[in-house]
C-alpha cells in the first residue's frame, strides 16, 4: 500500500510560491487596470443633501464618477439579506452607493475611477458631499435605550429577537436551591486580515464575458450575486479567489458593494478596473464583531450542578443585517458548551447601531457564548467555594451520552446534536497540562516576587462543518497528473496540501502528482464557502468521495485490461496492480488514457495505452451506457448535520501591581477535532486562534466615540498582538472521530480563538479577587477596577484573606 | 520653489542586484514603485503607515518600511526585496535563503501576506548578527517583534528563526 499521507505533518505545497514573492494576491493582478477609490461617509448618521463633483472633473486622469443616481436595475436596490430568518423581523441592508442616507462612518457614497489610485484619491478629495447630520446611536446600551433610531421606521432599534428554550425555565429557577444573576459585557474586535478586501474585473466585449478576481471566502456566491445584480447570464461570469491574505470571516460577506461596483465600471468603461481596500477603509467600512451585553440567571444545587439557565443578550449588529442573525444564533446555541443543562432559555435581541456592520469574525458568536457559560461556571464555583474545575466536571456531558441532543436549532436550521466527544477527558488532560493542582504553589511563588498570579480555564464545543454541501472533482490525466478541484476558497489554511493528502491517500498516488485548485468558478461551480471550520469536513470529504469514484472506475478499466477481478486490484504509487502478484500491473496514467476511446497518439502515454486496449466488441457502443469518457469523478458531500469539535484552554496570568501590566505566563490547550488530516496545520490553526483570543481578551477593542467616530482606525491605535504579546502555547490532543462523515473529521479553523476571553477573564479574577465583568481588559482598566472601592470582590478573595467580601 | 505632486523624476536603483530605472511621480511611495512600476509584487502593503512591516525591504542592507519612503528617496541606493532573497546556483536553479527554507520547514506562514516582510527582516537580522553561539529567544523576539502576523500566532515564526540561525551558523 502507498504510504498513507492522511494524518502526516506534510509540508505545505503552497509555500514554495509564497516564500519567494510569487504569490498572486488581488492587488498583484491587473497591472494596467484603472483604479477605483471611494468617497465614504464621514458621519455616523446623516442625510445626504447634495453631491458636488464639479471640482473633481478637471483632475487629469479622471475616468468616471459614479453616485447612487448612476445605478440601474437590481443594482439600485438594497443589497441582499443573505440569510433571512423568521425571527429577523426588521432586516435592513445598505445600497452599493448610499441612497440619500448614511448609517455609519465609512459607508460608500461616491466611486471614482481614474488612471491610478493616487489620481482617483485626488478626485475623491475634491468631491463635496453635503450632509444633514442625524443623532448617532452607538453601543449596545444606547441602541437598547432607543432614545434615537438608526432606521427611522424601526423605533426600538431591534432587528431580531432570537429565542430558544428547552423547557420551562421559570419554575426550574424557582425550584433551584441557589440562583445568581449577573450582567457582563464583551467588546468589539475585528478580523483584520493583513490583506484587506479587493476586486479586479475584466470585461471581454468580444464574447460579453466578465472575469472577476476578488479576495473572498465565497467565490461561487459572489459570481451568482454579480450575475443577478448586473443582469448577466451566470455562464458569462467567472469569479476567482486568488491567493487571499487572510479572511477570518470578513470576506465571507458578499456581495460587498465594491464586488458589484468594480465589475459594473469595468463593463461600462470597457477597461480593467481594480480596487484594493486600504487599511482605514477596512476599519470603517468592512465588518466587526463581538459586542454583547449578557444578562444571565442560573439556578444550581449544593454540588454546583446547574438546574436552569436563563440568558438574555443584547447583540450589536451595526447599521445593517446583510448576514442575517447568524452570530446571535451561534451565540445562543453554542453557549451551552460541553454541559448537560436540564433547562435552558435564551433570548438574543439583535440591535442596530450607527457603526460598521457586524458579521462573523473567527468564532462567530462562539467566544461570546463561551464567555457567558464559562463565567457562569466560575460564579457558581465562587459562590459555593468549590474548585472551578470540579464545578465544570460535575456538569459535563458524559462520554456515554452521545449522541447528545441539546434540543436547540443550530445556524444551519438543523438540530444541535453532538456527534461524539470526551469532555471529562479534555478536562483531565487540561489540568495535567497546565498544572491546575499546583496553581496555589505558583501563586505563592509569584507573591514572593511581588506579582499577582491567577489561573483560569474555559471549555467549549464548536459546531463545525455545517452544510448544506461541498463538492469535489478529481481527474487523472494521461500524464499521470491528478487534478483536484473544489469550489470553496482558501485564505491560508493549507487546503492545497490537505486536500492533496486526502486524494493521494484515497487514490494511492504520490502527492507530487496531485494539483489542487480551490475557489475558482471556472473549475468548480457549486460551493458554499470557507467559514465555520467547515473546509476540511466538507470539501475534505467531498474530494475523498470523488477520489473513491475515480478509484472504482480505474479498477474497473484496469480489471478489463488485465482480465482480472477488480477486487483483486490495488493502486500503489500510481500503479494499478494485482494484489500479491508482482508484474501484473498497469500505470494509472495508462488507465486514464484507456478511459477515453478516442485516442489520438499525441503523446507517449497514448501510444503506450494501445498495448492494453482489448479487441473492440462490435455489439457494444464504445462508451458504455451509463459510462463517460475520461478517468474523472465529481461528487458531493452533504451532511445530515454539523460535527462538533471541542476543546479546553487554561491561562495563567501574572500581574505587576506597580504597572498593572498583564503577562500571560502559561497558556494550555487541549484540542479535539476528530481525525486529524495534518497535525502541523491543525497546530498552526490553534496557535493563530489563541493569538486572536489573547488579542481579544487583553488588547483589541473598537473605540467608537459617542458620535460614532472610530477613534482607533489604524494599526497604530488598534492593538493587534505582536510576537511579544502572544504567550507560548502548550498543546495536547484528543481524537474522538466524527461518526457523521467518511473521514471521521471535525473542523479546526475557529477553535483556538473561542475560549480565550473567558479563560483570561477567569485568570484575572483569580489573580485580583475582583469581579471581571467586562472584556477586554487593559492594564489601565484593571488598575481602575482594583482601586475602585465599589468593585465587587470575589468570595474566593475573601476566603483567601479571611476578610468577608 | 515647490514641486507639483505631478512632477516626475527618473531614478536609478539597484534592485535585487540589477540596476533598474523608473520614471515616477515624486509622491510615489517606494512600496508602490516596487509593486506597480517595477512589477515586484512580492512586497506587500498591509497598513500604509509603517506599523505592520509587511512592506519591509532592505535598503543598502538595512530593513526599512517601503510604505514610509518615497521612491525618489532611494535614487542611487540598493534595494533587496523578497524576490531577491534566493540566489541562483551554477546550473541556473534557485537556492532558497535559509530563512525561506526555515519558514517552509517550520510552517511559519499561513496566508503568506505578511511573510515577505518577515523574511527580509529576519534575513537582515541574522546576517547582521555577530555573536557566535545559537540565537537566544530574546534576540529572536527582538528581530521579529516589529512585524504583524494575523495567522500564525508567531510560534512557528520564532521557531523558524532558530532553525535558520542554526543553518546559517552551520554554513559559516
Amino acid at each position: 500500500m502507498t504510504t498513507k499521507l492522511f494524518g502526516e505533518p506534510v509540508r505545505r505545497r503552497e509555500d514554495a510560491r509564497l516564500i519567494t514573492g510569487r504569490g498572486r494576491y488581488l492587488d498583484d493582478i491587473g497591472a494596467g487596470a484603472l483604479a477605483a477609490a471611494f468617497v465614504r461617509s464621514p458621519h455616523a448618521h446623516a442625510r445626504i443633501t447634495g453631491i458636488d463633483v464639479d471640482a473633481a472633473l478637471d483632475v487629469e486622469g479622471l475616468v468616471a464618477i459614479y453616485t447612487y443616481e448612476d445605478l440601474t436595475g437590481p443594482l439600485a436596490e438594497p443589497l441582499p439579506v443573505l440569510i433571512p430568518h423568521p425571527q429577523l423581523h426588521a432586516p435592513r441592508t445598505g445600497y452599493p452607493l448610499a441612497n440619500g442616507e448614511v448609517n455609519h462612518v465609512g459607508e460608500p457614497v461616491v466611486m471614482v475611477v481614474a488612471t491610478d489610485r493616487y489620481v482617483a484619491e485626488d478626485a475623491c478629495d475634491r468631491i463635496v458631499v453635503s450632509y444633514e447630520e442625524l443623532p448617532a446611536v452607538v453601543g449596545v446600551d444606547a441602541a437598547r435605550a432607543a432614545e434615537h433610531a438608526v432606521h427611522e421606521e424601526i423605533p426600538g432599534n431591534v432587528a431580531a429577537r432570537h429565542h430558544q428554550e428547552t423547557g420551562d425555565v421559570e419554575p426550574a429557577l424557582a425550584a433551584s436551591p441557589h440562583t445568581l444573576s449577573f450582567t457582563q459585557y464583551i467588546e468589539r474586535s475585528a478580523c483584520m486580515p493583513l490583506e484587506g478586501k479587493g476586486v479586479h474585473a475584466r470585461w471581454d466585449p468580444d464574447d460579453s464575458s466578465l472575469r472577476v478576481h476578488t479576495s473572498t471566502q465565497a467565490s461561487t456566491s459572489v459570481r451568482a450575486a454579480i450575475a443577478a445584480k448586473l443582469e448577466l447570464s451566470l455562464d458569462a461570469v467567472e469569479v476567482v479567489a486568488p491567493d487571499v491574505g487572510g479572511g477570518f470571516g470578513v470576506k465571507i460577506v458578499h456581495p460587498w458593494p465594491e464586488e458589484l461596483l468594480v465589475p459594473m465600471a469595468a463593463i461600462a468603461l470597457g477597461r480593467e478596473v481594480k480596487w484594493a481596500e486600504d487599511r482605514r477603509e477596512h476599519f470603517i467600512s468592512s465588518a466587526h464583531e463581538r459586542q454583547q451585553r449578557q444578562e444571565i440567571t442560573v439556578g444550581y444545587d449544593d454540588e454546583g450542578r446547574v438546574t436552569a439557565l436563563d440568558v438574555h443578550i443584547w447583540h450589536d449588529n451595526g447599521a445593517y443585517t446583510p448576514y442575517g442573525i447568524i452570530v446571535p444564533i451561534v451565540t445562543a446555541t453554542q453557549l451551552v458548551g460541553p454541559y448537560d443543562l436540564p433547562v435552558y432559555r435564551v433570548v438574543v435581541e439583535s440591535v442596530y447601531t450607527n457603526t460598521v456592520i457586524v458579521t462573523p469574525y473567527r468564532g462567530a458568536g462562539r467566544p461570546q457564548g463561551c464567555y457567558a457559560m464559562e463565567r457562569t461556571m466560575d460564579r457558581i464555583a465562587d459562590a459555593l467555594g468549590l474548585d472551578r474545575a470540579v464545578v465544570r466536571e460535575r456538569n459535563l456531558i458524559r462520554p456515554d451520552q452521545f449522541p447528545y441532543d441539546h434540543r436547540l436549532t443550530f445556524q444551519d436550521g438543523r438540530p444541535v446534536i453532538y456527534d461524539s466527544g470526551d469532555y471529562p477527558g479534555l478536562l483531565t488532560k487540561l489540568k495535567d497540562l497546565v498544572g491546575w493542582d499546583a496553581v496555589e504553589e505558583r501563586r505563592r511563588d509569584a507573591e514572593r516576587r511581588g506579582k499577582l498570579l491567577g489561573a483560569g480555564m474555559a471549555l467549549y464545543v464548536e459546531g463545525t462543518g455545517p452544510g448544506p454541501y461541498e463538492g469535489g472533482h478529481v481527474q487523472v490525466l494521461g500524464s499521470g497528473k491528478v487534478l483536484v478541484s473544489t469550489g470553496l476558497t482558501s485564505q491560508g489554511q493549507g487546503h492545497e496540501t490537505v486536500f492533496a493528502q486526502i486524494v493521494a491517500s484515497e487514490l494511492g498516488v504520490p502527492i507530487e502528482d496531485v494539483e489542487v485548485t480551490t475557489g475558482d468558478t471556472r473549475r468548480f461551480g457549486y460551493a458554499v464557502g470557507t467559514f465555520a471550520s467547515r473546509a476540511a469536513v466538507m470539501s475534505g470529504n467531498a474530494v475523498a468521495l470523488a477520489a473513491r469514484g475515480v478509484r472504482a472506475k480505474a479498477l474497473r478499466i484496469a480489471a478489463d485490461a488485465l482480465e482480472v477481478d477488480p477486487q483483486d486490484l490495488e493502486i500503489d504509487e500510481g500503479v494499478v496492480q494485482v494484489k500479491g502478484t508482482p508484474g501484473a500491473s498497469i500505470p494509472l496514467r495508462t488507465v486514464a488514457v484507456l478511459s477515453n476511446p478516442l485516442r489520438y497518439a499525441f503523446d507517449e502515454a497514448a501510444r503506450q495505452a494501445t498495448q492494453f486496449a482489448g479487441p473492440a466488441d462490435d455489439s457494444r457502443p464504445p462508451v458504455a451506457e451509463g459510462d463517460a469518457p475520461g478517468l474523472e469523478h465529481r461528487d458531493y458531500y452533504s451532511p445530515v448535520r454539523s460535527t462538533f469539535a471541542s476543546g479546553a484552554h487554561a491561562a495563567v496570568v501574572e500581574i505587576d501591581p506597580a504597572t498593572w501590566e498583564i503577562d500571560v505566563v502559561t497558556y494550555a490547550v487541549v484540542h479535539d477535532c476528530g481525525n486529524v488530516v495534518n497535525p502541523m496545520i491543525v497546530e498552526g490553526q490553534v496557535h493563530g486562534g489563541v493569538a486572536q483570543g489573547v488579542g481579544g481578551a487583553l488588547y483589541e477593542r473598537m473605540a467608537y466615540d459617542a458620535d460614532g467616530q472610530l477613534q482607533n482606525a489604524s494599526f497604530m491605535d488598534f492593538l493587534m498582538p505582536y510576537a511579544s504579546e502572544v504567550p507560548d502555547v502548550v498543546i495536547d490532543h484528543q481524537e474522538t472521530p466524527s461518526p457523521l462523515n467518511p473521514l471521521g473529521i471535525k473542523g479546526a479553523g475557529e477553535a483556538g480563538v473561542i475560549p480565550g476571553t473567558a479563560a483570561i477573564a477567569s485568570a484575572l479574577e483569580d489573580a485580583t479577587g475582583r469581579r471581571i465583568a467586562a472584556m477586554p481588559l487593559s492594564p489601565t482598566q484593571l488598575y481602575d477596577l482594583v482601586r475602585d472601592e465599589t468593585t465587587e470582590r470575589t468570595a474566593q478573595a475573601a476566603r483567601r484573606t479571611g476578610v468577608p467580601a | 520653489m515647490t514641486t507639483s505632486v505631478d512632477a516626475e523624476r527618473t531614478i536609478t536603483v539597484t534592485v535585487n542586484g540589477v540596476p533598474r530605472q523608473a520614471t515616477v511621480p515624486v509622491r510615489r511611495l517606494l512600496s508602490d514603485a516596487l509593486r506597480h512600476d517595477l512589477g515586484l509584487t512580492g512586497t506587500h502593503v498591509g497598513c500604509e503607515h509603517g506599523v505592520c512591516g509587511a512592506c519591509t525591504v532592505l535598503v543598502d542592507g538595512a530593513p526599512v518600511r517601503s510604505c514610509l519612503l518615497l521612491a525618489v528617496q532611494v535614487d542611487g541606493a540598493s534595494v533587496t526585496t523578497v524576490e531577491g532573497l534566493a540566489r541562483e546556483d551554477q546550473q541556473g536553479g534557485q537556492v532558497l535563503h535559509p530563512v525561506q527554507e526555515a519558514f517552509r520547514e517550520c510552517h511559519a506562514l499561513q496566508c503568506g501576506f505578511c511573510t515577505p516582510g518577515f523574511l527580509v527582516t529576519i534575513a537582515a537580522g541574522l546576517e547582521a548578527r555577530d555573536a557566535d553561539g545559537p540565537i537566544t529567544d530574546e534576540e529572536v523576539e527582538e528581530i521579529v517583534g516589529g512585524n504583524l502576523c494575523r495567522c500564525t500566532g508567531y510560534a512557528n515564526i520564532k521557531k523558524a528563526v532558530h532553525h535558520a540561525d542554526a543553518a546559517m551558523r552551520d554554513a559559516r
